[in-house]
């Protein structure tokens, strides 16, 4: 080792960490840290007669967020979102177990198949309910045709439809999480309880639902997230007529042009998300690292 | 076992709810009758047509110049921020915002960057995008990077520095190489976000220069045609190539690593 060495040693991290870390957290700071605390900010002024803000705090944006009017909007699209999330784990629970006791190359390529819809465009996806579902569409005309309805259901615009797009879009999202956590369970664990004189439904219950908990609320999380912020599912599926969360913020960012209330709606959501997070994070650790 | 019977009722629904849609899209794109509805014979009609929609043209190579040049950006500053992360800092602060525009609602990100853009007085366009595209994807690249960076040889860097390489030669010629497979996943993948996205790019395109996703969402807010079938198709066949293909390189790759 030569003398300079140590030195050099020294100086080098200092300048790697800066080169390293410095473009992507200086970006990081200005195109996503910044623009967080302006909306935050713009929660406590009044809005601009033509849009923007008038920097003159008020409280107003939070008592407006409490009028019924919102409340149920924003309660609603909890609803919603509940009761996607429910669906998605009675279809998705069945479906991991399932693909984790296949053996391969069954395994990866029922796996890849539960992800490709998610890989394709999100809009295409929305479209093909539209499709489906609309007045002379497929499902309606072949009802018809097999005379169980004498004239088209009105089976488009209403929240039904929009749980049902919700759930199409986001199932790959349950699944994937829920079979990480079935595939690591020790199937002894299972022949244990079997042999033990438990029925199936009792192993059930018992061993194999509490270790597969943390892979149960991951995907419960990753299912919920994107369906209650969701704004194009609702606006194309749900006919405006039962708008969520989301139609409301983009509304007021791009239409009423009330960004101070918007970003305050923005708020609330983040704040719901919240919420859920530290209830996932305290549950999990509550059933440790199965 | 007895209890796997009844587990195949959902397993079967979930599969046919999958892909239901998706059949009938594509067969209905074939379809030679005007309605989107009713199927009357084979056609290559709509297929035509599209190709000489200029409005899906342009949001074609609008989507492709934006995703070009996030991809690029988003490789960069992800491949650096990764390594940065894991070798030269324990802050879990840090960490956290690497990660955050991954959890972030796209909505919240989304009106942050319009009011952002709005205060600063940057006008709206394809930059604006491409930049807005560059914060998802860069925390995607750092998010797949890291992940081949925790499986990485240490001790080849160490022996590099040992022999008397600087931190710069150490970098570029024993990590970037380990880290390859890792740096092109983590491209591709931005890649195919940015091609897809679609609320981030509505609430920061300007109305003259729409993405692909934003011709798309225009066009089928005006109602059904045979059209969007074909294209649906279309990219349903590009995203479909593009997953398969990425699966058999990661199984290539992973075999030779």
């Amino acid at each position: 080792m030569t003398v300079d060495s140590p030195t050099r040693r020294g100086r080098a991290p200092i300048a790697a960490r800066l080169v390293l870390l410095g473009p992507g957290l200086a970006y990081l700071a200005g195109f996503l840290l910044i623009p967080l605390a302006l909306v935050l900010s713009y929660t406590v002024f009044r809005r601009g007669r033509f849009g923007g803000v008038v920097y003159e705090a008020t409280a107003e944006n939070f008592t407006r967020l409490f009028d019924p009017l919102y409340l149920d909007v924003v309660l609603g699209s909890v609803r919603i979102a509940v009761i996607t999330t429910l669906l998605a784990l009675l279809l998705g629970y069945p479906t991991a177990y399932l693909i984790a006791r296949l053996p391969q190359p069954w395994k990866t390529i029922a796996l890849v198949a539960i992800v490709l819809p998610f890989w394709t465009n999100f809009l295409v996806r929305v479209y093909a309910w539209i499709v489906l579902l609309s007045g002379p569409g497929l499902v309606n005309s072949t009802l018809l045709d097999l005379g169980l309805i004498d004239e088209p259901l009105e089976l488009l615009y209403n929240q039904g439809t929009i749980v049902t797009g919700l759930l199409y879009s986001y199932l790959p999202l349950m699944v994937l999480p829920l079979y990480a956590a079935i595939e690591r369970l020790d199937p002894q664990l299972r022949e244990a309880s079997a042999n033990l004189g438990a029925r199936p439904m009792r192993t059930f219950v018992s061993v194999t639902l509490p270790l597969t908990m943390p892979g149960v609320l991951t995907g419960c999380l990753f299912v919920f997230v994107p369906s209650f912020g969701n704004f194009i599912i609702p606006e194309l599926l749900g006919g405006g007529r039962s708008i969520m969360v989301g139609n409301l913020i983009r509304d007021q960012f791009l239409k009423a042009r009330d960004w101070p209330f918007g970003a305050t709606l923005a708020l609330a959501l983040l704040a719901v998300l919240l919420v859920l997070l530290f209830a996932q994070a305290w549950t999990a650790r509550r059933y440790g690292r199965a | 076992m007895r209890e796997s019977r009844l587990l195949h009722v959902p397993f079967w629904a979930t599969f046919v709810f999958l892909y239901a849609p998706i059949v009938v899209l594509v067969v209905y794109s074939f379809n030679a009758g005007d309605s989107p509805f009713s199927f009357e014979g084979f056609t290559f009609r709509w297929y035509g047509e599209l190709a000489g929609n200029a409005d899906i043209r342009t949001g074609l190579v609008n989507t492709l110049v934006v995703a070009a040049g996030s991809t690029v950006l988003s490789t960069v500053l992800g491949t650096l921020l990764a390594v940065g992360l894991a070798r030269h800092t324990r802050s879990r602060l840090l960490d956290a915002v690497g990660l955050l525009p991954a959890v972030l609602p796209d909505l919240v990100l989304a009106i942050g960057l319009l009011v952002f853009y709005s205060a600063i007085k940057i006008t709206l366009g394809l930059h604006s995008v491409l930049l807005a595209h560059t914060v998802f994807g860069m925390a995607f690249v750092a998010a797949v990077v890291r992940t081949r960076l925790a499986h990485a040889d240490t001790s080849l860097e160490e022996a590099s520095r040992d022999l008397g390489a600087g931190p710069l030669t150490t970098f570029a010629r024993i990590t970037l190489p380990q880290l390859a497979p890792g740096i092109a996943a983590g491209a591709l993948l931005a890649f195919t976000l940015s091609v897809d996205e679609f609320v981030i790019a509505f609430f920061t395109a300007a109305p003259t220069e729409p993405t692909l996703p934003i011709v798309i969402y225009s066009m089928v807010r005006f109602g059904v045609t045979p059209e969007i079938n074909a294209l649906a198709t279309l990219l349903l066949a590009v995203s479909f190539t593009v997953v398969i293909v990425a699966q058999r390189m990661t199984r290539l790759t992973e075999s030779f690593s």
